[in-house]
């Protein structure tokens, strides 16, 4: 047969127009120059909407193209869904802030671009070999655009260390990759569950073991859970901020995408193996999220802290090892998106007359000077620290109803590793309840510390309205019940 | 009434003055705000005179109930009253247009803000007392933290920071244990529906556990002592209005908690734990007594007499009879009015002298003879004097108690003489005397706004005093099918362990 057998390329329709999409943008920002990127940041938009609309109008059945490597089904499409939703707000949220910097370049929101189409390709990896590309585009995006600011110190800093740890966590997950090649003699990940699932009575080898940890702390470094989140706040500080709001979001809902795969297609079966692992970074990131959080009056500093703490609720998600778990995880992501797009627009409103503020006490008094921005801002505070009604109660209520139904209906094996997990997870909250108020006392009892210029962009009021609204309506079934619903979709999808 | 939704148009009612307020703009805009807010609250006391007025009180089953689907999975909107909360349904809509009142002059930056505050604070509050599911009654049981974090820390006093925080990370930490509780009891009985949870039979060693977490929470908010620390603090920091709707309503959720969720869901548990509610009532009696007469601050010392009030309400609970049940009802009920109706006393001389420290007053029956009957009273009220709500909740906790614990009777009846000695204390110091104290001589009696407040607030508590059938009966076949359903639960659980 010389034949050459096309794959069958609708499953990544989405993919290409992207890939496709970034090219053109790229042309014409080469022929137009900076003076386009109002225009490039429009098209980037249209075009991750159009993605979108692909994305979402495939249907339920799970199919595999490319020798397998590729799959699309319920749960990549709502985990594209919220990368191409906080990706598509980030570049709107960027260009008031890069027109008023004066640093417009028309390569941002080209890189954009190709870093979503990276987390998308992670999002639809069914295989090491696939799950690495996607990794790669995406970070060496990220490593380009937390340097962005060429001239400043701190930006470039950021880059350097976000490269440096990042490339050492891609070598620790290609490691791990070859262990698991090396031991199952496939890097397909249906092909390695198939495999360990008849792993006969000597189990399962402990070399695959080691590769799986591996790979867990290099997919754990880009979701900067504990101990792999030191590059974390030094990034989120130094990153421009429209950067930061991207890293916060987009990166971490791809991430944790991919980790709920590889945990559950080719490691399903040594999930005694892994729970450990992930209980163990659970814990550690709600603490130190919680703690470490509380001394920092850089609100960026703060936000990279409050993520790693966030990071922490949504694996106890997978803890639960349950679709009910994965369940509560992707209701997690899609509130942390809303709660951090939000703050983000807020933080992008800090401007003073000499420049952008991002210091916690910067924001003294802003109920007396902008009500509504401050009101908004509080509402994602509370939101944030989990206070009911607001959404972000009923996140940590999903991942945490999970964890109690797991350790109720298997009392004897795990009961009382989750039962820890849920008791220190929930103190934690309170301890970071701490420095969400903190954000509130300042902004609402003391006295004023300066005004801040209006915002330009009705773009960014907008976010913070819709995103307020968005948590504070999150109790009406009219506004649950779609995401309950998809995430439940979503959960089958992975799990069946 | 029966597809009439009249308890959620109730609750939600405040909101539609939220919304008034919002649209309030113009230099009146802080006046319009205030008789927005004022009108609204009328209006919701007016309309929760339709549950006083259809209630049946014949029936412990719950009344005026409505359904509907909200989170999936077995959690509904589900709310009801029966005759335990009915009656704070009622006093919390009482209390909350006297709370506008309060700020009426006194408050005078960020009006609109302020009215705000305690409109939303008002539909959470009457919320708890209406919903039939843990996690509804959680949303509104937390939520009522935002709020009141907000009043103390914006216009509250000197301190009101470490105030404000000391009560939401306190309240927060016991609630938060609370809803692992919930999420167990949810797994293990597959509903979050209160109805349905107090007909479920937990297993005697969860229902210990579960206990303690929900012990945890309402111990916090009743406050029993030793977590009641945030109480003084908050209180004296609060602004007036804050320390009424503190004392009058938030407290006796806690109380309320107790009815609800701890005697009903955990029967054995409650049993087996009496000591430990006995110890803690008996030494928050007496202790916080103690502590009350040696305060500087006015405003402290209410908040200790609060404490010790609570006690009672805690004994009574747990004396598991209907004496000690309704008793402990009544003593909410009558403490809501009361310590409300002192914490205004003290705003009143606050208004105008801006100091709370009992030294710098003396003689004021001399110049202020309106004011002073007024306190007077209640001071008499707070004391148990006869006549009052106060005496009748006290008497029949006493009662109740007496059957079940005698040393528990005996201490907790010396702390009701400790309580008349550190009411009268307070009210020697500050009305009688000579009238030389700088500043005093100045001092106006009470005007028409205050007379208006106090008027209602009076008359309910002799009311309760002299004929209280009024409200207990309401409260009785609720009451009186708690007491039998434990008791039932109870001998159950006794044949289990003698199988």
């Amino acid at each position: 047969m010389t034949e050459t057998m096309l794959p069958d390329l609708v499953p990544a329709y989405g993919e290409i127009l992207m890939a496709v999409g970034a090219m053109l943008l790229l042309m014409i920002g080469a022929f137009r120059g900076n003076k386009s990127t109002g225009f490039i940041s429009l098209l980037a938009v249209a075009l991750m909407l159009v993605t979108l609309f692909v994305t979402v109008s495939w249907g339920d059945s799970a199919t595999y193209t490319f020798g397998n490597m590729f799959v699309a089904d319920r749960f990549t499409s709502i985990m594209k869904v919220m990368v191409l939703v906080a990706s598509a707000l980030s570049v709107i949220m960027s260009m008031q802030y890069f027109h008023d910097e004066r640093e417009e370049r028309f390569e941002y929101p080209v890189l954009l671009v190709l870093a979503t189409l990276g987390m998308m390709v992670m999002v639809s990896a069914n295989d090491l070999m696939s799950l690495y590309m996607g990794l790669e585009l995406q970070s060496l995006s990220l490593y380009v655009l937390a340097a962005f600011r060429r001239d400043s110190e701190l930006s470039t800093e950021a880059g350097l260390k976000y490269f440096v740890l990042g490339a050492l966590s891609s070598g620790i997950l290609l490691f791990g990759s070859s262990l698991v090649y090396g031991f199952v003699g496939s890097t397909n990940f249906t092909v390695i569950g198939q495999t360990l699932s008849h792993a006969g009575d000597h189990g399962v080898n402990i070399g695959v073991i080691i590769g799986m940890v591996f790979i867990l702390a290099g997919i754990a470094f880009k979701i900067s859970a504990v101990p792999f989140h030191m590059w974390a706040p030094d990034v989120y500080q130094g990153a421009p901020t429209p950067v930061t709001a991207f890293f916060a979001v987009a990166p971490k809902i791809a991430a944790f995408a991919l980790l709920v795969r590889v945990l559950y297609v080719p490691f399903g079966d040594l999930a005694a193996s892994w729970t450990q692992v992930i209980v163990f970074m659970s814990l550690a990131s709600m603490v130190l999220g919680a703690v470490a959080a509380i001394v920092q009056t850089n609100i960026k500093r703060l936000m990279a802290y409050s993520s790693i703490g966030h990071v922490g609720y949504a694996l106890v998600g997978l803890a639960a090892g349950s679709q009910a778990g994965v369940r509560g995880l992707v209701i997690y992501l899609a509130i942390y998106l809303v709660m951090n797009i939000g703050t983000f627009a807020c933080i992008l409103s800090m401007r003073r007359k000499d420049g952008m503020v991002e210091e916690i006490s910067d924001l003294a008094g802003l109920v007396q000077t902008r009500p509504a921005m401050a009101t908004a801002l509080a509402i994602f505070m509370f939101s944030l620290a989990g206070i009911p009604p607001l959404a972000g109660f009923w996140a940590k209520w999903f991942v945490f109803k999970a964890v109690i139904a797991a350790a109720v209906a298997n009392p004897a094996a795990t009961d009382y590793g989750l039962i820890t997990l849920a008791v220190v997870g929930i103190v934690a909250s309170v301890a970071g309840a701490y420095y969400y108020l903190n954000v509130i006392k300042v902004m609402f009892f003391d006295a004023p510390a300066g005004e801040f210029v209006p915002q330009k962009s009705r773009n960014m009021n907008a976010i913070m309205g819709v995103g307020a609204a968005l948590l504070l309506l999150f109790l009406l079934p009219q506004v649950n019940s779609p995401l309950l619903e998809y995430a439940r979709m979503a959960a089958a999808a992975l799990m069946s | 009434m029966e597809h009439f939704p009249i308890l959620s148009i109730i609750t939600f009612l405040p909101l539609l003055g939220v919304l008034f307020i919002l649209l309030t703009k113009g230099e009146n805009a802080d006046r319009n705000a205030k008789n927005a807010a004022l009108w609204v609250t009328v209006f919701t006391f007016f309309a929760s005179l339709i549950l006083w007025f259809n209630f049946d009180k014949t029936t412990a089953d719950f009344q005026f109930v409505e359904t509907a689907s909200w989170f999936g999975d077995n959690i509904n909107y589900h709310m009801g009253i029966d005759g335990i909360s009915i009656l704070f349904v009622m006093l919390t809509t009482f209390i909350t247009p006297i709370v506008i009142l309060t700020g009426w002059d006194a408050v005078t930056t960020r009006v609109k803000e302020y009215l705000i505050a305690f409109l939303i604070l008002e539909t959470l509050m009457i919320g708890v007392f209406c919903a039939l599911d843990i996690v509804l009654f959680y949303l509104f049981f937390e939520g009522g933290l935002i709020p009141m974090f907000l009043i103390i820390g914006v216009w509250g006093g000197k301190n009101r920071i470490y105030a404000t925080y000391k009560l939401f990370l306190y309240t927060l930490l016991g609630s938060v244990l609370m809803l692992l509780a919930m999420l167990y009891m949810y797994f293990q009985a597959g509903t979050t529906d209160i109805p349905t949870l107090m007909q479920y039979h937990f297993d005697t060693s969860a229902q210990i556990w579960l206990f303690l977490a929900f012990f945890a929470s309402f111990a916090v908010k009743t406050p029993m002592w030793p977590v009641h620390t945030w109480l003084p603090d908050a209180h004296v920091q609060a602004p007036t209005a804050g320390s009424v709707i503190l004392a009058g309503i938030l407290l006796k959720m806690g109380g309320y908690g107790f009815l609800r969720f701890s005697l009903p869901m955990f029967p054995v548990a409650s049993a087996e734990l009496v000591w430990l509610i006995y110890g803690l009532s008996v030494i928050a009696i007496i202790y916080t007594s103690l502590v009350a007469l040696m305060q500087q601050d006015m405003k402290k010392l209410i908040a200790y007499s609060s404490i010790a009030h609570m006690g009672f309400v805690t004994l009574g609970i747990f004396a598991f009879n209907i004496q000690g049940l309704e008793g402990a009802i009544m003593v909410m009920l009558a403490h809501g009015l009361v310590a409300s109706a002192l914490f205004l006393c003290v705003g009143v001389i606050y208004d105008r002298m801006h100091t709370r420290e009992i030294a710098r007053y003396g003689g004021l029956a001399n110049i202020m003879p309106k004011y002073a009957l007024t306190f007077m009273f209640f001071t008499m009220a707070s004391a148990g004097l006869p006549g009052t709500g106060n005496f009748v909740g006290e008497v029949l906790v006493l009662f109740g108690l007496f059957q079940v614990n005698i040393w528990a009777t005996f201490l907790a009846a010396t702390g009701m003489i400790l309580g008349a000695a550190y009411m009268l204390w307070l009210y020697r110091k500050v009305m009688f005397g000579e009238l030389v104290k700088e500043g005093l001589k100045a001092m106006l009696d009470m005007n028409r706004r205050e007379v208006i407040i106090f008027t209602p607030l009076v008359i309910f508590t002799i009311w309760m005093g002299i004929y209280p059938s009024t409200f207990l009966d309401f409260i009785h076949v609720s009451v009186a099918n708690l007491v039998t359903h434990h008791q039932a639960a109870l001998a159950a659980a006794s044949d289990m362990m003698a199988h």
